[in-house]
């Protein structure tokens, strides 16, 4: 077989001889550029809102190294073994989720991690962001799509089943995460825009009665979000800190290292789930908006994959490993703004810490290997 | 899996896979768009805003204490200054556990209960975040090297250097001067709160109350740029505060100290007046206390011991203490007498010791009367009655006076009324009336009460203050002028705002003055004419004087015993002694100087006062008249 015929006969066609090598990486290019890029970007923020701290610039380092590693893993398997596995990983991922509310660890008033003899101590509600898509890919895999009223209701409660668990630990933050990375398979797989309406509508008219099932200090949030002022000093400091930040930005920022909110420790978590501000802060709009483009770029490409995928199960767990990282930036960057309540969610690939990195990367590391491998 | 295979349509499903996933990417586009338009409303549109409150944020204005104004004698004598002590302050919004960083301080420096309490009351106080608030007030040199040396582990802790009031003679002008005091929750209800903002003394008694807006001066400002926490990390800019303005006082601390020398330990006022201006020259109370401990704080013992003590050294009897004045009023009834005209320099009456009321059985006696019929002081004049201090004479020209028009004469002389233009918390006197007795006691005037209040008693009271103003204007042969403190300047106190001036004493010719001013010369001075003859002071002060001084004393009943109180009998007996009164001015043709002094229990007017007067008046004017 000549050269020629070896690239004929690879399935995506031309263009692809000079991406061979990484390709038998089964590494998406594109993907994997802006990924980086993002990375970086988030490592030079980080070492401006950790006042130039060697110590946990190095932590943050070694972090995103684990994570593309467990990237370069996740890409190197065959997706019918992602597809093989969904529901062993899903119901593994029930129970550890049953077990840390018997025997996990309470920190900081909630019990979401797990410490097993043996194991570095983790969150398996991090497990569940990948395990929801790959679980409801694989129950959707072989229906007829759209799918029926009654897959419907099983898809459902299977994203309700851990979203719940973990809501319960208390983790709002990672249970709508784990809920939008499940609903978002669901959406994609096709249910009519007028049902998705539906739902949104009637999510609306129940909202007033899930007021009562939230916590106080949820409840604080979301009045907080209404009006910072009812508490400036309290419940309305980070929403208020944060916005001052941004807004003090302007068009090009105070320049990095520059921030006053942000240097001076007005901004609460501003290395965490706040760091937006100190991007809009000290960069401005403009650094706030070349990051928003980067994401952008990523989640077009995951979706651009997900239309190339073989097969639903490739589909709708690329769609939705996508848009659960869409779910992430969205919802980070509207709180902080201040058109969300606060919620614990972290800026994908740029917030100091490692467990949602690494389980991101993981994703698109798996949103890489049903991209790379052909055939299946 | 019949069913499903069935139904499954490959090339479909993936058609609609990517309508929907272009569907959720222009979801995607929306959201973000979103997001794009929120960041360029806070970074653009509201841009400012945001700025602005940023840099509130981060600069916070910081109030400094304007230094107060100096306050100084008429020869240029500090009274009161500012001295550096240093304070140990906490920032509790820093510490973690109070209860345990108050345990480790107590370890290091002595505290006090009334350091804690004040502390905690400081503490409880609405202020604004991240203020150090003061804990102990003054430390040593030890407790500052120890404190250096433990500051790492103490985080909150701040040691600070700054100035705070300092009276250098102590006691000896604390109740005239006065003294600062912490300012209080009660305080600040009256004080501008921006002025104050970093003030931590407010002018409590004497002079350093009534000017105290002149002495505070204005604040100044420190915009430093501050992290979340209130920790200064740089100072942006400084707009200094204005110091307060320095007073100088018609004081003079020699006099004061020659004054306080002649009372000694009694207890009693003398308060001395410059004639010809109105100036306050001295104003003694005794006993005092040291203003200076109100500054750097005492213990609860102290404090009790000071605010409790018999002797009441907090008091200040110069101003505040009010007592019958006895025969030093009988120069201003003489004159009262003149001008109703119900008597004459010639006219003479016999005093046998004794008077009584027409139809009435009450024996009203003289002073010098011991057993019957031994007193009395036979054919007296008016001039005599004043030298001799008769008070049958007076008794009789009382009980011919109308009253109301006897009250209308005296209080021309400032009975009954605080007078002095920059001595706010003097009191008043009393002077009564029929319809204030009628008022006070539901009684009405009885021809006993003109018998008793011409000799001073009944319920005539008079302050130190009145009885030296009144000095005063018998020096002045009549013509007002208001006692003051503050020493003209060119540019006065805005608190300096004197009254419309008072009219002079009306009624009285000239040649009548130069006679009552005679014959209180001859208080003093008439002497070697054997028993009975010589002015009532002249044994006392009346000899190897080598000016002219006319004086009047006054001796008074003490009335009041407080019932119920227990104290032992020699102090029973003590407190229970007449109050001896001696007012004076010199020289008698050319007054520079008039005063009044009061003993309290001190027994005699001429004997125990007239001394008092007299060293007084010696230290004042025989300097002058060795110039001459």
């Amino acid at each position: 077989m000549s050269n020629q015929d070896f690239v004929r006969s690879l399935p995506s066609g031309a263009g692809l001889v000079r991406q061979r090598s990484l390709y038998r990486w089964h590494l998406d290019p594109p993907l994997l550029l802006v990924l980086l890029l993002i990375m970086a970007y988030g490592l030079v923020v980080l070492y401006s809102a950790v006042d130039r701290d060697q110590t946990v610039f190095s932590a943050q380092l070694i972090r995103m190294g684990m994570a593309v590693v467990a990237m370069l893993v996740a890409a190197q398997f065959d997706p019918r073994f992602y597809l093989r596995w969904a529901p062993v990983l899903y119901v593994l991922g029930i129970g550890l989720l049953v077990a840390v509310l018997l025997v996990g660890v309470r920190v900081k008033g909630s019990q979401r991690w797990l410490d097993l003899p043996g194991l570095p101590r983790f969150q398996p509600s991090e497990l569940m962001k990948i395990a929801v898509p790959l679980m409801l890919g694989w129950y959707l895999n072989d229906r007829a799509l759209p799918p029926r009223f009654k897959h419907l209701v099983v898809s459902l409660a299977l994203i309700a089943l851990p979203a719940g668990l973990v809501i319960i630990q208390p983790d709002l933050g990672t249970g709508l995460l784990v809920s939008a990375a499940g609903l978002s398979v669901v959406v994609l797989s096709g249910v009519s825009w007028r049902w998705i309406g539906l739902a949104v509508l009637s999510a609306a008219l129940v909202a007033p009665g899930l007021w009562l099932f939230l916590k106080d200090y949820q409840q604080e949030r979301v009045l907080t979000l209404f009006d910072p002022e009812r508490d400036p000093l309290g419940a309305g400091w980070n929403i208020i800190q944060s916005k001052t930040a941004i807004g003090s930005g302007g068009v090009f920022g105070k320049g990095l290292f520059e921030g006053t909110q942000s240097h001076l420790e007005f901004l609460p978590e501003s290395q965490t789930d706040f760091i937006i501000a100190v991007v809009g802060e000290e960069l401005g709009l403009v650094g706030v908006a070349a990051l928003l483009l980067a994401y952008l770029v990523v989640i077009s490409r995951g979706l651009y994959i997900a239309t190339q995928a073989p097969n639903t199960f490739g589909r709708l767990v690329v769609g939705g490993l996508t848009l659960t990282f869409f779910a992430y930036v969205f919802v980070n960057i509207a709180m902080v703004c201040g058109l969300l309540p606060v919620v614990g969610i972290p800026l994908p690939l740029v917030s100091y810490g490692g467990t949602s990195a690494i389980t991101l990367m993981a994703g698109f590391g798996i949103v890489m290997a049903i991209h790379t491998h052909r055939g299946w | 899996m019949a069913e499903s295979t069935q139904l499954k349509d490959l090339p479909r499903e993936q058609r609609a896979f990517t309508r929907r996933a272009l569907g959720m990417f222009v979801v995607v586009l929306l959201a973000l768009g979103i997001l794009l338009l929120r960041l360029v409303q806070l970074q653009v549109v509201e841009y400012q805003q945001y700025r602005t409150r940023s840099d509130e944020n981060r600069i916070q204005v910081q109030p400094i204490a304007p230094p107060r104004g100096l306050i100084f004698d008429r020869n240029g004598e500090l009274l009161a200054d500012n001295q550096p002590v240093f304070t140990l302050s906490v920032v509790t919004e820093r510490v973690a556990d109070l209860g345990v960083l108050l345990t480790q301080l107590g370890a290091l420096v002595e505290l006090t209960d009334r350091d804690l309490e004040g502390f905690a009351k400081r503490t409880a106080r609405a202020r604004r975040p991240f203020e150090a608030i003061p804990l102990k007030v003054v430390l040593s040199e030890t407790e500052i090297a120890t404190l250096a040396v433990n500051r790492y582990r103490l985080p909150g802790v701040e040691v600070q250097d700054k100035l705070v009031r300092h009276y250098p003679f102590g006691a000896l002008m604390a109740h005239v001067v006065g003294s600062v005091r912490r300012v209080t929750v009660e305080d600040l209800v009256n004080l501008d709160p921006v002025s104050y903002s970093a003030t931590e003394f407010v002018g409590k008694r004497g002079v350093e109350r009534f000017y105290e807006r002149s002495l505070h001066g204005e604040v100044g400002y420190r915009h430093a740029e501050i992290d979340a926490r209130g920790r200064v990390r740089s100072v942006l800019d400084t707009e200094p505060p204005l110091a307060g303005k320095n007073i100088v006082l018609t004081l003079d601390v020699g006099l004061q100290i020659a004054a306080q020398t002649a009372l000694g330990d009694r207890r009693g006022s003398v308060v001395a007046i410059d004639p010809r201006t109105g100036g306050v020259l001295a104003m003694v109370s005794s006993p005092s206390y040291d203003p200076n401990l109100f500054v750097t704080g005492m213990t609860t013992e102290q404090y009790a011991a000071l605010s409790g003590a018999r002797s009441t050294p907090l008091f200040n009897r110069a101003i505040n203490g009010q007592y019958a004045p006895g025969s030093t009023f009988k120069p201003i009834v003489a004159l009262a007498a003149l001008s109703l005209g119900v008597t004459s320099w010639e006219e003479t009456i016999v005093d046998r010791g004794t008077f009584r009321l027409p139809g009435q059985d009450r024996i009203y006696r003289d002073w010098s009367w011991r057993k019957n019929n031994s007193g009395g002081q036979g054919v007296v004049d008016l001039y005599r009655a004043i030298y001799r201090s008769s008070n049958v004479y007076f008794y009789d020209m009382g009980s011919r006076m109308d009253i109301d028009d006897f009250v209308q004469f005296a209080a021309q002389f400032g009975y009954g009324q605080n007078t002095a233009i920059d001595i706010a918390q003097a009191s008043d006197g009393l002077l009564p009336d029929p319809l204030w007795k009628y008022g006070a006691k539901g009684e009405p005037w009885y021809p006993g009460d003109n018998v008793n209040i011409s000799i001073g008693q009944g319920d005539l009271l008079v302050t130190p203050l009145q009885l030296a103003t009144v000095a005063t204007v018998l020096a002045n042969r009549g013509r007002w002028i208001r006692p003051r403190i503050y020493q003209e300047g060119e540019d006065p106190p805005i608190e300096f705002d004197p009254p419309p001036p008072l009219p002079d004493v009306a009624g009285i010719e000239a040649e009548d003055w130069e006679r009552l001013i005679d014959a209180m010369e001859a208080v003093v001075h008439r002497g070697n004419r054997g028993f009975g003859q010589n002015g009532t002071a002249w044994a006392y002060i009346g000899r190897n004087i080598n000016y002219r001084m006319a004086g009047k004393s006054g001796t008074v009943q003490v009335v009041e015993i407080r019932q119920g109180e227990e104290y032992d009998e020699e102090e029973l007996e003590e407190y229970q002694r007449k109050h001896a009164w001696f007012i004076a001015f010199a020289p008698a043709d050319d007054p520079q100087i008039a005063l009044s002094v009061l003993v309290e229990n001190g027994g005699g007017g001429s004997s125990v006062a007239g001394p008092v007067a007299r060293e007084v008046i010696d230290a004042y004017l025989l300097p002058q008249l060795a110039l001459k």
